[in-house]
């Protein structure tokens, strides 16, 4: 059931990709900028040359005819060679895929693991002093701009207290053999312990800033969901079955309140993708994430239109997974 | 026989923005084990808070103010919370309206009753629970309980969820059984085998009943007593047939006569003019005298309830006069 399901799912997923490409296509090719002439900013060349390279970038055939052969390439599973590495672009995606991906679930378990147990404290304690600090705390971190926040907590953890670093993903002192890409787990696998303990501390930063507004809206989330569930009548039957209160509301109630927070949990990591581009910026992660706004201001086309169809294919994929996940904690819905 | 529950001046509060409103005020009640009880009253009268509170489910900022609930002689309104606990499912226990919405939707039933079992201690293994929980669904009439267990409460029909949800309720082999409108979303042929099923564990071992609901026709026919409950205090009771045939509270008088009659099906249903009182702003005096046709001055001044007959009582000044 599970399979044909997917494979319902992936079968949906391709007028999506179409519409993405080609409308990522698009923006990219009209909004005003040359990649030719920005490669060759600083060197002088001749308008012979700038022909010749155009000519090799494919950037000398009509707009149809290149969205045509970027289509039937990417069929293939061909998406070109980067303008500026000069490596094919799958290449260059995949070395930058595992910062992103170590970050992003990193600030991802951060705001689950925030963010339930509050929630579910604020919606137990109603209108308490917890719950109301809780409200003002979680509007504070959904309307938090990350760019900014971002700069806020380097200024005053690296630059004024200087307890952790300002940027990167691992001090210059650390040589890690690269095995899987995901520091976290190369610096486990080299047994070196200290350059674990310093990726750790590398990624504390950027984390609190990507998960804070996934923190705050998951913590609303949960926090409704739980009220509403222990108003129920099922947490009363339950209660009145004499369970502690314990069970009661870590097994009858929260099973129940985490179906929509699931659900929000999916769509948030999805918007996690984006929330990288900024903080990855700003920390100076060298992720996928920062590598899309360099390719975006250098007019990368095949490096963005391959990350972005990427982060479709994520999105849909997201929320397969919260679909089953949302099976799993529902019984009354079966795929 | 003594009397296994016995209430005695009850009085349940919850904070408002207007003040404090006693959703039940000054309750007493006895109920012996083997009886059934009824207890009749509209929506908002106390009938359900006033059970709520005997098994210490009353909802924060709602608590017990006053009054005391002699369960098998031990003071349950002054037990610690976990000894309280510890009663419920066990000692009493809860039926609801809705199986529906009682049962957890996201457990089989197997579990919601196996966790009873094993919170209460009633079984060694899960496995000996589970030959428990068999029987129990079994007991109430469930086929094939080997295979119910696993199933989820949406699977269950209305009547089967109704005895499912009995059959939890009765896990902890309670001496008490609350039973809140349990048969009022089901239909006719149904509620009458649940009601069966609520007789036969009364007879069988000796369940105390509590049966609340709106339903008089229930009570004429399930219980040997009733009490009427008006705006958070208990208005009549005594025995089902004689409080039926000859009413002696003006409110149980209205209750009969906003009544269809099969013997007389051309009658006209009276309405009782007039609304319940707000329960934030109600004075000493009775609380039904502003709908009543028999009221007059001295009814402003606090009634208390008094026999009228033998097993009889009535929250009525003039209680002999009501015809």
């Amino acid at each position: 059931m599970t399979a044909t399901r997917l494979a319902e799912r992936l079968a949906q997923l391709l007028p999506v990709l179409f519409g993405v490409s080609l409308i990522v296509f698009l923006m990219i090719t009209l909004t005003p900028g040359d990649p030719v002439e920005i490669m060759l900013a600083d060197q002088r060349a001749t308008d012979e040359q700038a022909a010749a390279l155009r000519r090799d970038l494919g950037l000398d055939r009509p707009l149809v005819e290149r969205f045509l052969v970027f289509l039937g390439n990417a069929v293939r599973g061909d998406f070109g060679i980067s303008f500026f590495h000069r490596r094919p672009v799958w290449d260059v995606i995949a070395e930058r895929l595992p910062a992103t991906i170590e970050l992003t679930l990193v600030a991802l378990i951060v705001a689950i693991l925030v963010a339930i147990p509050l929630g579910v404290m604020a919606a137990v304690k109603r209108d308490s002093w917890i719950d109301r600090a809780l409200s003002a705390a979680s509007l504070f971190g959904v309307s938090l701009p990350g760019f900014w926040f971002g700069i806020l907590l380097i200024l005053l953890f690296a630059v004024e207290f200087r307890l952790l670093p300002v940027g990167g993903r691992i001090g210059f002192a650390h040589e890690v053999p690269r095995e899987t890409g995901f520091l976290l787990i190369d610096t486990l696998l080299a047994g070196d312990l200290s350059a674990f303990g310093n990726a750790i501390a590398h990624l504390v930063l950027p984390a609190i800033t990507l998960g804070l507004p996934t923190a705050a809206l998951l913590a609303r989330v949960v926090r409704s969901a739980m009220a509403e569930v222990l108003a129920s009548d099922y947490v009363l039957f339950a209660e009145a079955k004499g369970l502690t209160r314990r069970r009661v509301l870590l097994r009858h109630a929260l099973k129940n309140a985490l179906i929509p927070a699931v659900t929000v949990t999916a769509i948030e990591t999805g918007s996690l993708l984006g929330g990288n581009m900024i903080v990855e910026t700003v920390f100076g992660w060298p992720g996928l994430g920062r590598l899309v706004v360099e390719s975006i201001f250098a007019r990368n086309y095949p490096l963005v239109q391959a990350a972005v169809l990427l982060y479709a294919v994520t999105y849909v994929l997201l929320n397969f997974i919260a679909d089953l996940l949302y099976t799993a904690l529902n019984p009354k819905v079966r795929l | 026989m003594t009397a296994l529950l016995s209430v005695r001046g009850l009085r349940t509060v919850f904070p408002t923005r207007r003040g404090p409103l006693a959703a039940c005020d000054g309750v007493d009640l006895e109920i012996a084990p083997g009886e059934a009880l009824g207890v009749v009253g509209e929506s908002g009268s106390g009938k359900s808070v006033t059970f709520l509170s005997v098994l210490g489910l009353v909802r924060p900022p709602g608590r017990i103010e006053a009054g005391e609930i002699l369960f098998d002689g031990t003071d349950l309104a002054r037990l610690p919370p976990s000894s309280l606990r510890a009663l419920r499912g066990r000692a009493m226990a809860l039926a609801m309206q809705d199986a529906l919405s009682a049962l957890n939707p996201a457990f089989t039933i197997g579990t919601q009753i196996v966790e009873t079992i094993l919170t209460h201690g009633l079984a060694r293994s899960e496995a000996e629970a589970r030959e428990q929980a068999i029987a129990l669904l079994r007991r109430v009439g469930i086929p094939s309980p080997e295979r119910r267990l696993a199933d989820y409460p949406h699977q269950f029909s209305g009547g089967m969820r109704q005895r499912a949800m009995i059959a939890i309720a009765l896990a902890g082999q309670p001496r008490l059984l609350v039973a809140d409108e349990p048969t009022t979303a089901l239909d006719v042929t149904i509620r009458a085998q649940v009601l069966d099923l609520i007789d036969e564990l009364r007879e069988e071992t000796g369940l105390a009943v509590a049966m609340i609901t709106h339903d008089l026709g229930v009570v004429a026919e399930r219980c040997a007593r009733v009490m009427v409950m008006y705006a958070g205090q208990v208005v009549e009771t005594g025995p089902t047939a004689e409080v039926i045939a000859s009413p002696r509270h003006p409110y149980t008088r209205g209750l009969m006569a906003s009544l269809p009659s099969l013997e007389d099906p051309d009658r006209t249903l009276h309405a009782i003019p007039g609304q319940v009182p707000d329960l934030a702003r109600v004075d000493a005096g009775c609380r039904f005298r502003n709908r009543c046709p028999l009221a007059i001055e001295a009814c402003a001044q606090p009634v208390a309830l008094r026999e009228v007959a033998p097993g009889r009582a009535s929250r009525c000044l003039r209680a002999e006069e009501v015809t």
